[in-house]
């Protein structure tokens, strides 16, 4: 797609650790806290430097563990305030009561996932795993395939998150190691435009802490009887219902950050010379770059393949998925990540599903490499585009970096 | 952090960057790689790199303990920490050009201790040419280098370029 470029931006060099940092004090965030984990650790040490040199005006909390830092977060959500954190692995554990909360409180805030595989075995590198292990606890969920991509992200992230019929958190997601480390120069959008394209916040106009206004934030709701069934079921379908809705809301606000910088990520679910394409290969965050690469030298050898990449993986863009689908004859799924129930990539089993759900069903393999930093390169895809040329679908995983 | 100086001086000449750097735990003076892709056209590929065309070696022990040549095809660049005879380094014949440093030296008479990046930034520049010295200066004054560690650095990256010695040992294949 060509896109008149606009309000062309300062160009920096940075890694995606810092470029979601510059993305958080564009977004101008209240409060900020933090617990260190690698390999995110230079994330919010680059926002704490931006903090204590003025650059972002926002209060910095340094607290014992990622279960207070989500914990002080709602509470200055409750007052008003727009936060951020970020997390990786062990430390989305550490989060996660306070994480499972958060979206049924309705606050809505940005909190980035360095994606890291799950111990043990002992591993600091990257893979989806985390992530993978927090995709039904109402979070939205955007995964990253450039720097680039994730400082632009970070900042669209809160606009989905405040818009009034969403309100609900976004985690984006950009992979450890390869992502979180990698150098390359991108754009810095323009603090003014920011601004605009934010406008003002909008944090907590359902639930307040305000001495003025004494109000009970999550009483007990639910068991059987009285009010509490259908007032539960009240609050849950709130929540289902407000995901569906954020399909349409992160096309919007990515049609308007397209607008507003040229730069137009496909929202949901980008199809990448699919077109004519016989087969293609479904991948998720910085795999990306070098599956599109191999996708153009067997193009250029004359194979029509093409690639499925998955922006929004939560809420599951079935739709989008069930048009890209519907392209081709064949496909494989790549997951950084394994699901132990169904001894496949998740992504895999969420596009069976999509078929299931779209009334079709196609030849679908499920590939998984990339756990605990292995690489995927160019070779890696060529044989999973030869295995799903093949037509045949083995009944387990084919686990990519077996060999390496 | 040397792949990160590098590459911002590349990109300020305007060509597209990649550098992913490989590593454990955060943990300055561990032993580290770090895989830089340089082009004038947008690069996809966030990966590591099997087949490198140079190889620059900031330390010049790390070559005993593995095999830092791996992958590389005739009329590599070496760009190698290091001094005496260079008979003495073993160099593959896959190597055309060795631009040898003695940047542990370097480092000790400018920092008193043997960090060797951006000594060996200097090295990289004068023996490849991919870079202008002009521009590395630039990147080290635009990162985090204050007053005398700025003044130092600079020092480091113009002896680095300047102290370089250039082997031409076979002809690019």
């Amino acid at each position: 797609m060509t896109v008149q470029t606009k309000a062309k931006g300062k160009i920096i060099v940075v890694d995606g650790n810092e470029a979601a940092a510059k993305g958080v004090a564009l977004a101008r965030p209240d409060v900020v806290a933090v617990y260190p984990i690698t390999p995110q650790s230079s994330l919010v040490e680059a926002l704490s430097a931006m903090i204590a040199t003025g650059e972002l005006d926002a209060e910095l909390m340094n607290v014992e563990g990622e279960h207070s830092v989500l914990s002080a977060l709602q509470g200055a959500a409750l007052a008003g305030a727009r936060t951020y954190t970020a997390t990786s692995g062990p430390g989305l554990a550490f989060m996660f009561e306070p994480y499972i909360r958060q979206p049924g409180l309705r606050l809505p805030m940005v909190a980035s996932l360095v994606t890291r595989d799950t111990l043990t075995p002992q591993c600091v590198w990257g893979g989806h795993q985390d992530a993978m292990l927090v995709r039904e606890c109402g979070w939205i969920h955007m995964y990253c395939e450039t720097v680039q991509e994730i400082l632009d992200t970070v900042i669209m992230g809160y606009k989905v998150a405040e818009h009034p019929e969403i309100m609900l958190p976004v985690n984006v997601n950009h992979d450890g190691n390869y992502l979180s480390f990698g150098v390359t120069s991108c754009e810095l959008p323009d603090q003014a435009m920011v601004d605009d394209f934010l406008g003002p916040k909008s944090i907590n106009w359902h639930a307040a802490l305000d001495p003025e206004r004494p109000m009970s934030v999550d009483p007990l709701t639910g068991n059987a009887g009285g009010a509490g069934p259908s007032m539960f079921v009240r609050y849950r379908k709130g929540q289902t219902d407000a995901m569906a809705r954020s399909l349409q809301v992160i096309c919007d606000v990515h049609a308007d950050w397209a607008k507003r910088t040229g730069r137009a990520h496909a929202p949901l679910v980008e199809e990448y010379r699919l077109d004519d394409a016989e087969i293609a290969l479904v991948t998720l965050g910085s795999m990306t770059g070098a599956a599109k690469d191999c996708c153009d030298a067997l193009r250029d050898a004359g194979k029509r393949v093409g690639i499925i990449k998955v922006k929004t993986y939560r809420p599951f863009p079935v739709q989008a998925m069930a048009r890209a689908l519907s392209k081709v004859k064949a496909v494989g799924v790549v997951d950084r990540s394994v699901s132990y129930g169904w001894n496949s990539g998740p992504m895999h089993h969420d596009v069976l599903a999509a078929m299931a759900k779209s009334g079709f069903v196609k030849p679908c393999v499920s590939f998984i490499g990339g756990l605990a930093g292995a690489d995927m390169t160019q070779s890696h895809f060529e044989r999973a585009f030869d295995i799903v040329a093949k037509g045949d679908v083995p009944p387990g995983p084919i686990w990519m970096n077996e060999k390496d | 952090m040397a792949s990160g100086l590098l590459a911002q001086a590349m990109a300020g000449e305007g060509r597209h960057v990649v550098a992913i750097p490989s590593f454990g735990f955060e943990r300055r003076g561990a032993p580290v790689a770090c895989f830089m892709r340089v082009d004038s056209k947008p690069i996809r590929a966030m990966t590591n790199i099997y087949k490198p065309d140079i190889i620059l070696c900031i330390d010049p022990t790390v070559s005993r303990v593995i095999n830092i040549f791996q992958g590389m095809a005739a009329g590599g660049i070496l760009v190698q920490a290091g001094k005496g005879d260079i008979e003495r380094l073993a160099v593959p014949d896959v190597v055309s050009r060795v631009g040898l440093c003695d940047a542990v030296s370097i480092a000790l008479s400018i920092f008193k201790r043997p960090i060797t990046n951006t000594v060996m930034l200097g090295a990289f520049a004068r023996a490849t040419g991919l870079v202008a010295l002009d521009s590395l200066k630039a990147a080290i004054e635009e990162g985090e280098f204050r007053d005398a560690g700025l003044k130092q650095n600079l020092e480091a990256v113009e002896r680095g370029f300047a102290e370089t010695e250039i082997h031409e040992l076979r002809a690019a294949a």
